[in-house]
């Protein structure tokens, strides 16, 4: 039975343009703290369709596109350039280096992964002792990041506090992406295809923020230059959907599902979701005919937790592409969940009327 | 033989219970803050709500010599909100602020839309603590299908205030008493002509989201501007069986709070508590809390930094659903806040 969707959504879709600059975006260095890389793309990218850019005492980029209309809302969206990775603290012997995380990635997802170190991209592996060296007790616990090396062999020219990432490069596999730092290069994707199709009725806010890995310090200030009147963050949440391979179980704690469509936050460590928003983000995909689920209350945060806590405080909500395998060397997400992320914002932003905040 | 209840008595047990009573974890106020509204409504010179739902209520222009003072009672209460119904009805759930499996397990919500249920707990071995995780609602479903909750809906314990003679129990004294203690000394200064009212401009705010993280107060906090404040909310006690030692007990007179884990009170604050209670005869204790925070920590830190403090009222099993409080120290706590703001604040 065919319905007729009360609102039409723009037409969008990942093309060859579009693979490309998320190609460029995901496959940048840009570790928290030296987000210079993938700044340099979006500035090139938003410099001809902004009313305003500027790039603020903290490496945040801040856009700013007015609308037409007598009565447009302030509306501040952000995603962030920054991504987890790895710190060198300290040369070991024969071209192998100590390093902490600089976020949060599970130590497990380490071992064997191929890296490059500092702003040249020096080529480098994760190694760990063969399995023929090791008892079964080792095998059982995950080895700490204080014991792991990165190996980039003698001579290597790089520094203490040089900035690693997984070396992974972005490759599409049929419906599906492929690709490291997806949280929040998405994020940063879908603010620049706003800028690229901007609703005339809101002004937007653009903040391309740093540091969000390391507590949402870029957000912070950001939402303080910006004084919106509403905050929406865009992200990435883990898609935990694959089955319980014990026992048969219902899944009760998948965050998300993979091709479900965008996540729309109810809760999350850092902040409760404005109802006002949530009602508004899931009527504005109803009416239009785009899937969306609820990401699953729980923990975690997003820009969203330091720009509602803004001055006088400021309506808020998240909406995240779900994703597989978070914060490891190859995360993986469903292309219409990408396209429907975007659709959605787009849909909901040009039918956003500044009664929400009196309701 | 029944002592014979006071008006005073029969006010005050009507208010803690509406309160008490009104579902409203944290950012799902607006049920709560519009029965404050109502009740406050004759009283404030001027009621606003804010971005992030909070309520404030103005009192008084400020005069010569007089200060704009914010004090800051939390109307959120711990919750729970649901993440999953599963295949048979079971609404699994995560905490909306600091939860204790073991004061769950038996207890029965309601829900904001009305729903009801109750909370069972998966077998878990002899000697296993339950975790949240393990627990889950019931609210009579025998499937998804056919739940009345879904993920997203929102619940506080459901539980009736209880009359105890001179304590009272409740879910939620944190914070709705102190919330009585504000609309009290509202009403309080109300009644006093205007020549006693003092110089001050009193912000009294009703604020959201404490129990997530002291969100609401922050935002309050910066509209607000305020010279000095404070926030009341209730604190841990050591007066009951082997209980951890702690200095604070029922009965003891009103709380003034020296430090917490959120932030250590100005001291200026702490001696103007003091010499007040001391010059009214109120009783006090003095409250060294190793743990916990409250509204006073976002007073304190907002814009420039101001001088804050906190009231507290010592309870007893706080974040269960049968918290206990003394009437008696109530009463201190309401006129210690009068007092306080109502006279020429000098730090």
């Amino acid at each position: 039975m065919a319905t007729q969707n009360k609102v039409k959504s723009i037409n969008f879709s990942l093309g060859k343009k579009e693979i490309d600059l998320l190609t460029r975006l995901c496959n940048a260095v840009s570790v928290s703290g030296d987000e210079q890389k993938v700044r340099q793309i979006v500035l090139e990218e938003v410099k001809n369709l902004a009313d305003e850019v500027k790039t603020d005492a903290l490496g945040n980029v801040l856009v700013t596109k007015k609308g037409s209309g007598p009565n447009c809302l302030r509306v501040m969206l952000s995603g962030h350039m920054d991504e987890v990775g790895m710190m060198i603290v300290k040369e070991s012997e024969d071209g192998t280096y100590e390093f902490r995380v600089i976020g949060g990635i599970d130590p497990r997802q380490l071992v064997g992964k191929l890296v490059l170190v500092g702003r040249n991209l020096v080529p480098g592996v994760i190694g760990a002792k063969a399995i023929h060296m090791t008892t079964p007790e080792e095998r059982k616990v995950a080895i700490p990041v204080e014991q792991l090396r990165i190996d980039l062999g003698p001579g290597a020219k790089v520094a203490i506090g040089d900035r690693a990432t997984f070396a992974t490069k972005l490759a599409v596999l049929g419906p599906s992406i492929r690709s490291k730092a997806f949280d929040d290069r998405l994020g940063v994707f879908n603010l620049i295809q706003l800028l690229k199709h901007a609703p005339a009725n809101v002004d937007l806010f653009l903040a391309f923020t740093v540091q969000e890995e390391l507590g949402l310090r870029g957000a912070k200030v950001a939402a303080f230059s910006f004084d919106p009147q509403i905050g929406i963050a865009l992200d990435s949440t883990p898609a935990n959907d694959l089955p319980f391979f014990e026992g048969d179980e219902e899944n009760t704690h998948y965050n998300t599902h993979l091709g479900a469509g965008p996540a729309i936050y109810l809760m999350d460590g850092a902040t409760i979701g404005d109802r006002r928003l949530v009602n508004w983000l899931s009527e504005s995909a109803d009416a239009a005919g785009i899937p969306w689920q609820y990401r699953q209350p729980g923990t975690g945060g997003t820009d969203a937790g330091a720009i509602h806590k803004t001055r006088a405080g400021v309506p808020s909500v998240s909406v995240s592409v779900p994703q597989r395998y978070l914060h490891s060397a190859a995360g993986l997400v469903r292309k219409q969940d990408v396209v429907n992320t975007f659709k959605l914002i787009h849909t909901a932003l040009s039918r956003l009327d500044p009664s929400i905040l009196n309701s | 033989m029944k002592n014979e209840k006071t008006l005073h008595d029969v006010e005050l047990m009507s208010l803690i219970q509406t309160l008490v009573e009104t579902p409203g974890p944290s950012g799902q106020e607006h049920i709560i803050r519009e029965k404050i509204k109502e009740m406050v409504k004759g009283i404030a010179d001027e009621i606003r709500t804010d971005a992030l739902g909070n309520l404030l209520c103005r009192m008084g222009n400020k005069k010569e010599n007089g200060k704009r003072i914010m004090v800051s009672a939390h109307i959120d209460e711990i919750g729970l909100m649901v993440i999953h119904v599963d295949e048979n009805g079971f609404a699994r759930f995560v905490p909306v602020g600091g939860i204790n499996p073991l004061t769950c397990i038996g207890g029965r919500v309601l829900f904001m839309n009305g729903a009801q249920g109750v909370i069972g707990a998966e077998r878990l071995d002899p000697g296993i603590m339950p975790k949240l995780e393990n627990l889950f609602i019931d609210t009579g479903a025998t499937s998804a299908a056919d739940s009345q909750v879904k993920i997203g809906d929102v619940c506080g314990f459901d539980r009736p205030m209880l009359d105890l003679g001179k304590r009272v129990s409740a879910k939620s004294m944190d914070d709705r008493i102190a919330a009585v203690i504000a609309i009290m000394a509202m009403r309080a200064l109300a009644k006093l002509p205007a020549s006693k009212r003092g110089p001050n401009e009193v912000l009294f705010v009703f604020s959201t989201q404490e129990e997530v993280g002291i969100r609401g107060a922050t935002t309050a906090a910066y509209v607000v501007d305020p010279e000095v404040g404070f926030a009341i909310d209730v604190t841990l006690t050591g007066d009951t069986p082997r209980a951890y030692k702690r200095p604070m007990a029922l009965g003891k007179g009103a709380c003034i709070k020296v430090r917490d884990s959120s932030f250590i009170a100005d001291t200026r604050v702490v001696d103007w508590m003091i010499n007040e209670a001391k010059s009214q005869g109120i009783p006090y204790q003095m409250e060294v809390l190793d743990a916990g925070g409250t509204d006073g920590r976002a007073i304190q830190m907002t814009r420039a930094g101001v001088p804050a403090g906190c009231i507290s009222l010592a309870c007893r099993y706080v974040h269960s659903p049968s918290e206990m409080v003394d009437k008696n120290d109530l009463d201190a706590c309401i006129k210690l806040t009068v007092g306080l703001v109502s006279k020429e604040v000098k730090l």
